[in-house]
């Protein structure tokens, strides 16, 4: 089966993150690019976001001109960071990939419809 | 037992026939549902078979008399509805006649289905429903009365779960081992949640109680399937450790009678010397956890002639190990209580109100500072901690006792018994 992860960071999060030390920081990214490479093998696709200060939301209502608003479409703490698409035997695989998750500490997992 | 309204069991007669109907069906109904979960793969629809068989046995047999074989007749009639529906294409229709009964219900089977519907990514509530529902093979209807739900709600509910276990990938299997304690953590907290909304319902729903013998039910069929995870043991034990107590919880009237006055030659004996064992036997595997921890608690209170010869110390550090394995206000709350008995009510008193920031809205708070109050001989202020309480419980029962004691505070101005007299 095939899920989309999405990454969700939290304020809280980005905050601790900027106050780490630069190994501190370089040690964090490891981890990351290992659980890619360890997972290499389940990972069709994905990318890292920019920043949602970046994120523009357009909102199309029939017949009205679309709405353009700056910034991500939910607004609040959390907010989606990436995606990886991924294609596992079932959902219990899935789930327990993202458990060894080293990252943002909210991960979504959506089951892609086929 | 009450009788049942709604559509489904209408025509059950008597008390006793109606629960030899809940019996047999329970018996049968989680083979059954593993058995068709095997044939068909597909989860979702053995359940709907499996349910629409309940509840045509629950229609018939109080009619046509209980089959003289019920397993065979629940998977005939699920059998046939299966062949019945066109929607199904002929390949499946080519298995289920396949199907030859008696069909072996193996070990694996049983943990698939429980572990299947108490999975991690359900809502607890489908959790629990689910579970009722396949593994006890309760019907919706008596889902929605002893959760004091609607029908349709818990119908939504329990639709909702089998949807996502069909799209997200959800797979009918039993977890792999490195994964087996977290998942069993769900089972456990799944027929604990039942055992508690039975033990908390009031004698007047009767379907609520019955909740409670189908977590001794649910429990017992786990304990036999893992008997080597004490924590199976320690959940068992405690839901018979309460069962045992049935009796002697209410008075005439439907009121909650507190531990310390309750007729103890009503506990069922028999039941807490199993209990005793089993939470023995889980023991010696040296995993302690917060099922036997609460078992044992219990277990101390069960075996002690009266509330005076009650092994407070051990109570009070059964509590202490509990809070240091899984911590929570609610838990030191309850060890104050014991607390009272080894300490005196004024230290008791000062760890209760210790709580007030996190428990004030929480009726057992004020009941407890109520009592301590009232052990120090400040009975104003305890009417008043009753008073605040009875504004926080719903419950008809507590609510009783706690009418009770206002009225008597209100009665005898200097505390009617007086204060304990507190050591050192």
């Amino acid at each position: 089966m095939k899920y989309v992860l999405l990454f969700v960071q939290t304020e809280q999060f980005e905050r601790d993150f900027e106050a780490m030390s630069q190994p501190e920081r370089d040690h964090a990214y490891e981890l990351v690019y290992k659980w890619f490479a360890d997972h290499a093998d389940k990972i069709r696709g994905g990318n890292k976001l920019k920043e949602p200060n970046t994120a523009t939301t357009v909102r199309l209502d029939r017949g009205a001109k679309p709405v353009i608003t700056d910034g991500p479409f939910v607004e609040g703490k959390e907010v989606v960071s990436g995606y990886s698409e991924i294609e596992v035997a079932d959902f219990d695989e899935a789930l327990r990939m993202v458990r060894e998750w080293p990252g943002c500490p909210i991960v979504e997992i959506r089951p892609i419809e086929a | 037992m009450t009788h049942v309204r709604g559509g489904d069991i209408e025509t059950a007669p008597a008390t006793s026939s109606h629960e030899a109907l809940a019996r047999i069906v329970r018996e049968h109904a989680a083979r059954l549902a593993a058995a068709l979960v095997r044939v068909t793969g597909d989860f979702g629809t053995a359940e709907d078979l499996v349910q629409d068989a309940v509840v045509a046995a629950l229609q018939r047999w109080p009619l046509e008399g209980i089959p003289e074989r019920p397993d065979a007749w629940l998977f005939t009639v699920a059998r046939n509805r299966a062949l019945d529906s066109a929607r199904r294409e002929t390949n499946y229709r080519a298995k289920l006649r396949q199907i030859q009964w008696p069909i072996r219900s193996e070990r694996d089977d049983r943990l698939r289905l429980i572990f299947t519907c108490c999975h991690p990514a359900l809502p607890r509530e489908a959790q629990i429903a689910l579970t009722l529902r396949v593994v006890c093979g309760l019907t919706t209807a008596q889902i929605a009365r002893a959760f004091l739900d609607t029908e349709s709600t818990v119908a939504r509910r329990i639709s909702r779960a089998k949807n996502k276990i069909a799209e997200a990938g959800i797979r009918y299997r039993v977890p792999d081992p490195d994964e087996l304690n977290a998942r069993l953590d769900e089972v456990l907290a799944v027929i604990y949640l039942v055992m508690n909304e039975g033990y908390l319902s009031t004698q007047d729903r009767a379907e609520s109680r019955d909740l409670v013998d189908n977590a001794d039910w649910l429990a017992t069929q786990l304990y036999e399937l893992m008997p080597h995870e004490p924590e199976v043991g320690g959940l068992l034990a405690l839901i018979k450790l309460h069962s045992a107590r049935a009796e002697s919880r209410f008075d005439a009237d439907g009121a909650i009678v507190p531990l310390d006055r309750q007729d103890r030659s009503k506990w069922n004996r028999d039941m807490i010397a199993e209990a005793t064992h089993i939470l023995q036997c889980a023991a010696e595997r040296h995993r302690p956890g917060p099922y036997q921890l609460q078992a044992a608690i219990v277990a101390c209170h069960a075996e002690a002639a009266d509330c005076e010869h009650t092994d407070w110390e051990q109570i009070v550090l059964l509590y202490d190990m509990l809070l240091y394995l899984a911590p929570s206000p609610l838990t030191r709350l309850h060890r104050s209580i014991a607390l009272r008995y080894t300490a005196g009510p004024r230290i008791a008193l000062a760890q209760v109100e210790s709580l007030a920031a996190e428990l004030d809205d929480y009726y057992l708070y004020h009941a407890t500072r109520a009592e301590l109050l009232r052990d120090l001989g400040r009975g104003e202020q305890a009417a008043a901690a009753d008073r605040r309480d009875l504004g926080l419980t719903t419950n008809p029962a507590e609510r009783a006792l706690l009418q009770r004691r206002i009225d008597q505070e209100e009665r005898a101005a200097p505390p009617a018994i007086p204060p304990q007299a507190e050591p050192r």
